[in-house]
């Protein structure tokens, strides 16, 4: 192996309690950048339901994390990623969707918060059935030494999620109950409710990707 | 930019720090305790977010000015400097690289930082850029000072800049800090301690690079990041379809 001529990748190292100066710097207080990256995804012309994503993030004492970065990676409604390694020709790129946004727990409440659209299922590996609608999430933080991957699914899709190949291979199955969304309506809006809990009981599935 | 149209290969966690590393005390509740369920890649994982330049401002990249208000920043003129590389020895080219950074004495501009050290009302302590074609990348700024933190009663953080790399896929999503060579307080420092193997810790001390200083002007160091590369399909079908 040490003779093969592949670069080690570099170490992961803690987000720190100050994450939000280089990557949220409103949170931290203050404004820096004329466009900063923030947790709204959705534009005037974004195709699809319109969702906000909301949850905290709980320690292996179960007191809600105020100081967690969160970044989620979505399809667009079609189930399109919005990057040239996706070959889903036959599906619309949908130009005023990224798919990406970030933000922090709310340093009172812990609440964390994504507007949002609902995506759409996308193509699976080769072999493999197509993956129900999801979300991916990544999360660092204080006390976190090397981001944390996970998945949201949506509680409405229970025959897609049934099919999922990546909920499917989860064991025991009642864990895979870690990676639904409850669906809410809140003021005429919808609402997923996903909570992550890092250690503990309820312990979130956390993927080696 | 560089597509991956492949899966990332295995993240080696012998290279990565674990989870629990109780020498740092908050990751004992931040850390789950069963196993990751390991996932063949598919496209959530080998697709990411793509940025632009034009998303950026002309001084995102300049520390010394993106927040100059009443003057220039207290502190040693430092240029940082690298490549971000994959494990396959390529440049990542065009991939969002930002950091923040404490001021030269040692204080965070952040509403929850408490040290006696006073604020640099001329720097805000973060900037970004995106590597050009060969994956280069360069920042200007303050060496950041040491700081105490609440591990033992007496920790201090070496001097370092936390850095944050998007990579071209979701899968190699990146953060970590940058310290400076010859900096005293690395060897007892909890935090890089977290990292099992010296020699993946001393991959995060970056070498004073006099070549790139610029003289009566700015001091350089260099820092080097490889993200996770792609694997070769070899005697497979392509990954996505039917």
């Amino acid at each position: 192996m040490t003779t093969l001529e592949y670069l080690p990748e570099t170490p992961s190292q803690t987000a720190g309690p100050y994450v939000h100066i280089g990557l949220i710097p409103h949170q931290a207080g203050f404004d820096i950048f004329e466009k900063p990256f923030g947790n709204i995804l959705v534009g005037r012309n974004t195709q699809g339901e319109r969702i906000r994503i909301e949850g905290r993030v709980f320690d292996g004492l179960g007191s809600p994390c105020r100081d967690i970065l969160l970044e989620i990676w979505q399809a667009n409604a079609a189930g399109r990623y919005n990057h040239p390694a996706d070959g889903q020709t036959d599906k619309p790129l949908d130009p005023g969707f990224r798919g990406w946004g970030r933000t922090g727990t709310e340093f009172d409440t812990g609440l964390y918060r994504f507007d949002t659209i609902k995506p759409g299922p996308v193509i699976g590996r080769r072999g493999h059935k197509p993956m129900a609608p999801h979300v991916n999430i990544w999360l660092a933080a204080r006390g976190i030494n090397i981001g944390l991957a996970t998945r949201l699914y949506f509680d409405d899709e229970p025959a897609l999620n049934e099919e999922d190949p990546v909920l499917r291979m989860i064991e025991p199955a009642i864990r895979r109950q870690t990676l639904l969304a409850r669906r809410e309506n809140r003021d005429g809006g919808v609402v997923y409710v996903f909570d992550i809990h890092l250690q503990g009981e309820n312990e979130t599935v956390f993927f080696d990707v | 930019m560089t597509v991956p149209q492949a899966e990332f290969i295995q993240r080696d966690r012998g290279q990565q720090p674990p989870a629990l590393s109780p020498g740092y005390k908050t990751s004992i509740l931040r850390s789950p305790r069963l196993a990751l369920w390991s996932l063949q890649n598919s496209l959530s994982e080998f697709t990411g977010p793509v940025f632009g330049r034009e998303e950026l401002g002309p001084l995102d990249h300049d520390l010394l000015l993106n927040y100059a208000k009443t003057g220039e920043p207290i502190g040693e003129r430092t240029i940082v400097h690298g490549r971000v590389m994959d494990e396959n020895g390529r440049g990542v080219a065009n991939t969002l690289v930002e950091v923040w950074q404490a001021n030269a004495g040692g204080r965070y501009r952040h509403k929850n930082d408490t040290y006696l050290a006073p604020i640099d009302p001329n720097f805000g302590g973060c900037g970004r850029v995106i590597t050009d074609e060969t994956g280069a990348y360069a920042f200007r700024t303050v060496k950041p000072g040491a700081y105490p933190f609440r591990n033992q009663v007496n920790s201090w953080r070496p001097a370092h800049i936390h850095f944050s790399l998007s990579g071209s896929g979701f899968a190699q999503r990146l953060i970590t800090q940058m310290y400076f060579e010859g900096d005293p307080l690395i060897p007892m420092d909890a935090i890089l301690n977290t990292i099992p193997d010296p020699a993946a810790r001393q991959r995060l001390v970056a070498p004073l690079d006099l070549n790139a200083a610029v003289p009566l002007d700015s001091l350089a160091y260099r820092f080097d990041i490889v993200l996770r590369g792609t694997r070769s399909t070899l005697f497979e079908n392509k990954l996505q379809g039917n």
